[in-house]
């Protein structure tokens, strides 16, 4: 009987979410096929970690070494190397996340087994899997097939597929001795680093006005800023102005920022790539404005305005203002 | 500091109308107007600031078509001291790994300190090429790189990590390390500096310069082959309010006072 892996991610004592996305996946495509899933786990002193998994899985791999503690490149590279040999899985299901960007291509090299990352979904046809991706900023897909191997690495991306849990099953925990000899040289974790919190706390707002690559120059931010005072409401950003030092770096939505559910969503300007969305799908209403039509946030929103924002912003903020004069 | 860093030409897709080509498996791309991948830009920026500060010299890779000069002269307008475009039909329908393999193919014979990419690039997004080629190589790598700090014999950099959370670790040099967009400002160029830069060296590689054999490169020489492309199914759509700024601007408003949040 030959496996399916799902490499568990975890981060300062906890599971990550993507670990039980990939779970439900697997157990979708075990169903069709005679494969046993399996939970892989790499850290120190997981136990805790080990019992949540094997509650969700029929078999939990672990291997416990004080080199594993934090995320390393290296150090998990040559493990899997060393259990991938042994159990040949059919599929090593990893996150595309900031730790398996930096291990899946090493390890699919190391290997030689065939890759596809960033996938927001996976089937087998004929024993082949068959990937989904999105390509061009989300406003293509494609489908995709894999070079014919034993085995093969898919990376999912993360908030793509709706965890599922089951009932626990009380599934098997196998410890398996680290092959590890030495502290890997090459690379060594240092530290955590968590950038200083600024004064607004975007999470706390229940109104967000959210700016985007759209606005162009940092001149026109005061434009979002007074829609913003005028709705009494904080100004967000997607990616591109933090990366561009117009907002600091704790106004970010998304996956690399915050996740933010406001009551009001105002996107403007903002494309709405899956990282940007994935940051405030939750939010309550969303309305958006893009001169783009095809921009993918208006997948995102209940409400759109396809115009230039330089336009409709400033006669928005005046109407807002206006309305709460005479309601006063 | 002899640096090297790989670039790739893209079509610009963020604010474009995107249509799917006769093949059925890529886009149309006669309209667009292509550029330096966004995270390479950053790489390169990054480059020239560490060989302004050390010395060196910067040298810039592309697997592309000869519309990639526009790139590679940008590159070199930008600070960058010499540029090789690697072309051949060969490497047609090459994914990240064939890629890599070319990419290698070159970098193999070259002296590096330092290897800079950027983490992805704005068009397929596969992540892979930078840590494939650190393999092949057999040196350390970091992608999500934020900041940089070269030491003696190792350089310590931060990676990105999901909601904000940053990671630092020490890699020993040589490396590959693939940026993240903010690292640094990339500086604009004028057309003049462009026109200047045509007199530092652009060299041209193909298949036979590299060693390579066919098969190992283009679509036989890839883990991935697209079979299809097409349209995301929308599952959920806005509505889209129309009328006029003033009409759409009242019916916001409108939404927003029955909402209670104004």
């Amino acid at each position: 009987m030959t496996e399916l892996f799902v490499l568990a991610e975890h981060r300062r004592g906890e599971l990550r979410d993507v670990t039980f996305e990939m779970l439900t996946k697997g157990r979708e495509l075990i169903a069709r096929a005679d494969v046993d899933l399996t939970a892989v786990l790499l850290g120190h002193n997981v136990k805790e970690l080990a019992i949540r998994l094997a509650d969700q899985v029929k078999k939990v791999l672990v291997v416990d070494d004080a080199r594993l503690k934090d995320f390393n490149e290296v150090a998990y590279q040559k493990v899997l190397t060393h259990l991938i040999s042994e159990r040949k899985p059919v599929l090593i299901l990893i996150g595309h996340t900031s730790f398996g960007i930096d291990l899946a291509p090493s390890l699919a090299t190391k290997l030689n087994v065939p890759l596809a990352t960033d996938c927001i979904d996976i089937n087998f046809e004929e024993k082949k899997p068959i990937v989904v991706r999105q390509v061009y900023g989300g406003k293509v897909n494609i489908k995709a097939s894999l070079r014919t191997s034993e085995s093969y690495i898919v990376t999912l991306r993360p908030a793509t597929i709706e965890a599922k849990e089951v009932k626990p099953i009380g599934g098997e925990i196998i410890e398996v001795a680290s092959p590890l000899k030495e502290e890997p040289t090459t690379k060594r974790f240092i530290e955590y680093f968590e950038p200083p919190a600024g004064e607004v706390d975007i999470t706390a707002a229940d109104v967000l006005v959210s700016v985007g690559r759209g606005i162009k120059d940092a001149d026109s931010m005061p434009i979002v800023e007074k829609l913003a005072e005028a709705l009494g409401g904080a100004v967000a950003c997607s990616r591109p102005i933090v990366d561009k030092g117009w907002l600091s770096a704790d106004r970010q939505v998304g996956t690399s920022g915050k996740t933010v559910k406001p009551k009001l969503y105002l996107a403007v300007g903002i494309s709405g790539a899956f990282q940007h969305v994935s940051g405030m799908k939750n939010s309550e209403l969303v309305i958006a404005i893009n001169r783009d039509a095809k921009a993918p946030i208006f997948r995102a929103a209940d409400f759109g305005v396809v115009e230039d924002l330089f336009k409709v912003v400033p006669i928005l903020t005046d109407r807002v203002l206006q309305e709460k004069k005479s309601s006063k | 500091m002899e640096i090297i860093v790989c670039v790739k030409h893209v079509p610009e897709t963020a604010e474009a109308e995107i249509a799917i080509d006769s093949s059925g498996k890529g886009i149309k791309t006669e309209d667009l107007v292509f550029d330096i991948n966004e995270w390479d830009d950053y790489a390169v920026e990054e480059a020239v600031l560490i060989k302004e500060k050390l010395g060196g010299r910067v040298t810039i890779v592309t697997v592309g078509s000869e519309d990639a000069d526009k790139t590679l002269r940008k590159c070199l307008a930008k600070g960058a001291d010499r540029a090789i475009r690697l072309t051949d039909k060969a490497f047609d329908g090459s994914d990240a790994y064939a890629t890599a393999k070319i990419l290698y193919g070159v970098i193999k014979d070259l002296p590096f300190d330092l290897i800079l990419t950027g983490t992805q690039a704005g068009d397929d997004g596969y992540a892979q090429v930078g840590v494939i080629l650190a393999g092949f190589l057999g040196i350390p790598h970091a992608t999500m790189v934020k900041k940089i700090e070269l030491m003696e014999g190792f350089t310590r950099v931060n990676r990105e990590l999901e909601g904000g959370l940053e990671q630092v670790m020490e890699v020993g040099t040589p490396a590959l390390l693939a940026v993240q967009t903010g690292i640094n400002e990339p500086r604009y160029v004028s057309i003049m500096g462009i026109r200047k830069a045509r007199q530092k060296e652009l060299k041209v590689l193909g298949l036979n310069d590299l060693g390579l054999k066919e098969e190992e490169v283009g679509e036989s020489g890839s883990w991935i082959t697209v079979e299809e492309m097409f349209i995301p199914p929308v599952e959920k759509e806005a509505e889209i309010l129309v009328g006029g700024l003033d009409a759409i601007s009242s019916k916001i408003v409108e939404t927003l006072r029955a909402r209670g949040l104004i």
